[in-house]
């Protein structure tokens, strides 16, 4: 009983923790967006814009819950939080530092890689709930590319794992005590592998240059071109929820998680700002790329990325077989 | 003819389903009011209907009503994009019927005004068309605030030059309705300096991006033949191999004294076009640096100052007269009847014309490329519903 308590309070924390992050996040993307192209972006609310996602968020909330007359209701209402939830669900399997965290499973990153892949249920049903055409296009193109790339995001993140012996997300960030021993410092493997991620990543994420589902010079919105109000800041919160996730497992595989000099206590702290630079890299590339097509992106990832993410990490096995028999 | 039957059957599709797609008169780059109706199999385009007139002003009527000073300012919403040329289309018609001779420091100002207008327009439709590949809310994005940034410095030029950033009423029948202030020529040579390294910016930005390559090499493939046949100008026809350009075919305003090159492409897809546009920039910033260089002193107007609107009178006749526009040919046809006011008038926009060509180029293509196509011919809808 006691242990279910604990997880209901770590899991509340940890999931207010995310909502707030998220809202701070899309402020810090915005501002990173604006200087790159030599704007300013949000000033008004707050000093220096700080209570802007507050703003935005009360404005969400005060929208009119639009549901299209066509629309199959009961999908279009559940999707949401269809979505949301495999995208909050993922950060149960993260530690913050060691010991603390909501659940260290021995199977963590299986359970993560495979919950992050839920969210397309979610995506499919409101863009089929919607009853709109450039919904139902956006979320045929989803379906392609997220099991496109599911495949490489998983082969690209086998790679620490396979370096490290263990599917234990807290086994796989101590096996990177310094930064020397960093995985994305691993000679070759080490980068491609960091590489491999990012753009799979990307394409999970459904960023630019790979959001073709939200693509809104052809597709307005893509599968939430009916959403409006709270079901809209629902998707949205789950899409920045599931980035900054897959920043922090990005984060855990190669950069060390939370080693970095100073005391233990700033353990944390590190992990969130190695979280914040994948954060940042994912941003710069969104803010620099155009988009591409949907053929090309389904190419690219069969025909370039699946090939070359699986040759990795067979040579990754390879080498780590070769350095256990010869002794070091 | 059943246009979407024959293009099914040219493609070998049939028998999948088609759905049909709506893509504007509101959507967000349609460039304006147009509505693209697609018929998809999956993703691929199999036909498309294009529908326009949502912007119809009644311009040429209007010209009926006003006389030939009042005009120019209305002409420049035409083509609201690049408005100088419209307005030069109109007085040079007018200059045509009455044999109105233009001073040549008049003339001179009018290639400066009309070379930077098309550094302007440039600016847009770059920024645009990377809006369409690459999102409002992604790298599109980014390349579409620094061109807006440069032609912001454009507009701080007509600006000052005739009071106004968007509708001009510079050109007047007979001559220019301002001479420049003091000082512009020295602050549009820093503009256009400063355009010129911007634009070698740009290029490295977009063609050292492999995804923009993607996007942009062998889309909307033009034909010579089929670009000659539907009657496309400007810089389409030139990306189509056709080296047209009615500034070296039929020069007016003076512009036999310049030197500067006519780009010409010849794979006709939208990287041809691309192509043949960044080289149009820096051509016309040359012209733009040789008019000023050359720039003589002397009238601005042959004709004495304006002091009531009906005072211009042309006598009885019609003409044709023609200019190259950012987006190409725009023609003026215009009967006078020798009163204060034109009898009948016609445009010829470049848009209008060159938007023809979308039914031809884009089935075939995904739905992405629709809009990368669309962007590529650049049009203004202004200018095509008129």
């Amino acid at each position: 009983m006691s242990s279910a308590i604990y997880f209901f309070i770590v899991g509340f924390i940890v999931l207010n923790a995310i909502i707030g992050m998220v809202t701070y996040v899309t402020l810090l993307e915005r501002k990173f967006a604006a200087r790159m192209q030599s704007r300013i972006g949000p000033y008004r609310v707050g000093p220096h814009g700080l209570l802007q996602p507050i703003a935005d968020a009360l404005k969400l909330m005060m929208k009119e819950d639009i549901v299209p007359r066509l629309a199959d209701r009961r999908v279009y209402n559940l999707a949401p939080i269809v979505f949301l939830i495999p995208c909050m669900l993922i950060f149960a399997t993260l530690p913050f530092a060691p010991g603390l965290g909501v659940a260290d499973l021995n199977i963590g990153i299986l359970f993560f890689l495979a919950v992050s892949a839920m969210e397309i249920v979610g995506l499919f049903m409101g863009g089929w709930g919607s009853n709109n055409k450039y919904a139902l296009l956006s979320v045929m193109r989803a379906v392609n590319q997220i099991i496109s790339y599911d495949l490489p995001f998983v082969f690209a993140a086998m790679v620490p794992v396979v370096l490290t012996g263990s599917l234990k997300l807290s086994d796989i960030a101590a096996a990177q005590p310094d930064v020397l021993h960093w995985f994305i410092f691993y000679p070759v493997i080490g980068q491609l592998a960091f590489v491999a991620y990012v753009v799979a990543t990307l394409a999970a994420e459904n960023r630019v240059p790979f959001d073709i589902l939200e693509a809104e010079s052809e597709l307005i919105a893509g599968f939430r071109v009916e959403y409006s109000g709270m079901k809209f800041a629902l998707i949205q919160l789950g899409e920045y929820a599931h980035i900054i996730g897959s920043s922090f497992l990005g984060a855990l595989l190669f950069l060390g998680a939370w080693s970095g000099p100073g005391p233990e206590w700033l353990g944390p702290v590190w992990f969130f700002l190695k979280m914040v630079f994948m954060f940042l890299v994912v941003t710069w590339i969104r803010w620099s790329f155009v988009r591409i097509r949907v053929d090309q992106i389904l190419a690219l990832s069969w025909k370039v990325l699946m090939p070359a993410t699986l040759v990795l990490l067979i040579s990754t096995a390879i080498v780590v077989v070769w350095r256990t028999s010869a002794g070091f | 003819m059943d246009i979407e039957a024959r293009q099914v059957l040219e493609m070998g599709y049939g028998g999948a389903e088609r759905i049909t797609m709506n893509m504007g008169p509101q959507h967000p780059s349609s460039h304006g009011v147009f509505r693209a109706i697609l018929t998809l199999e999956g993703e691929t385009v199999v036909a498309v209907d294009a529908v326009i007139g949502y912007l119809h002003r009644c311009h040429e009527k209007l010209s009926e009503t006003l006389t030939y000073t009042q005009y120019p300012s209305i002409a420049s919403k035409t083509d609201y994009v690049a408005a100088m040329t419209s307005e030069l289309a109109y007085v040079r018609a007018a200059e045509m019927i009455g044999k109105i001779d233009v001073p040549k420091r008049a003339q001179y100002l009018r290639v400066i005004a009309a070379e930077l207008q098309r550094v302007a327009s440039h600016c847009l439709w770059l920024g645009t068309w990377c809006l369409d590949m690459g999102g409002a809310l992604g790298g599109g994005a980014t390349v579409f605030l620094y061109c807006i940034r440069e032609r912001e410095d454009v507009l701080d030029l007509f600006e000052s030059l005739t009071g106004a950033r968007l509708l001009y009423g510079f050109h007047q029948v007979g001559g220019t309705r301002y001479d420049i202030p003091d000082g512009w020529a020295q602050q549009c040579r820093a503009t256009v300096d400063k355009i010129d390294r911007r634009i070698d910016e740009f290029e490295e930005m977009l063609e050292s991006n492999a995804f923009f390559m993607a996007r942009t090499q062998g889309v909307g493939v033009a034909s010579r033949e089929l670009a000659q046949e539907v009657g496309i100008s400007g810089p389409l026809l030139r990306g189509s191999g056709v080296g047209y350009d009615i500034r070296r075919a039929e020069p007016y305003s003076s512009y036999e004294d310049f030197d500067f090159k006519v780009p010409v492409e010849t794979a006709g897809d939208c990287f041809a076009r691309y192509r043949v546009r960044m080289v149009e920039f820096r051509e016309s910033i040359k012209i733009v640096r040789q008019a000023l260089d050359g720039l003589p002193a002397g009238p601005i107007s042959s004709r004495p100052g304006v002091k009531s609107v009906g005072q211009v009178r042309i006598p009885k006749g019609e003409a044709y007269a023609r200019v190259e526009g950012a987006r190409g040919e725009v023609g003026c046809y215009l009967i006078a009847d020798g009163s204060a006011k034109p009898y009948r008038m016609k445009w010829r926009g470049a848009s209008f014309s060159n938007l023809a060509l979308l039914p031809h180029i884009i089935p075939g293509h995904k739905v992405a490329d629709v809009v990368a196509i669309m962007g590529s011919v650049d049009p203004v809808f202004g200018e095509v519903d008129r």
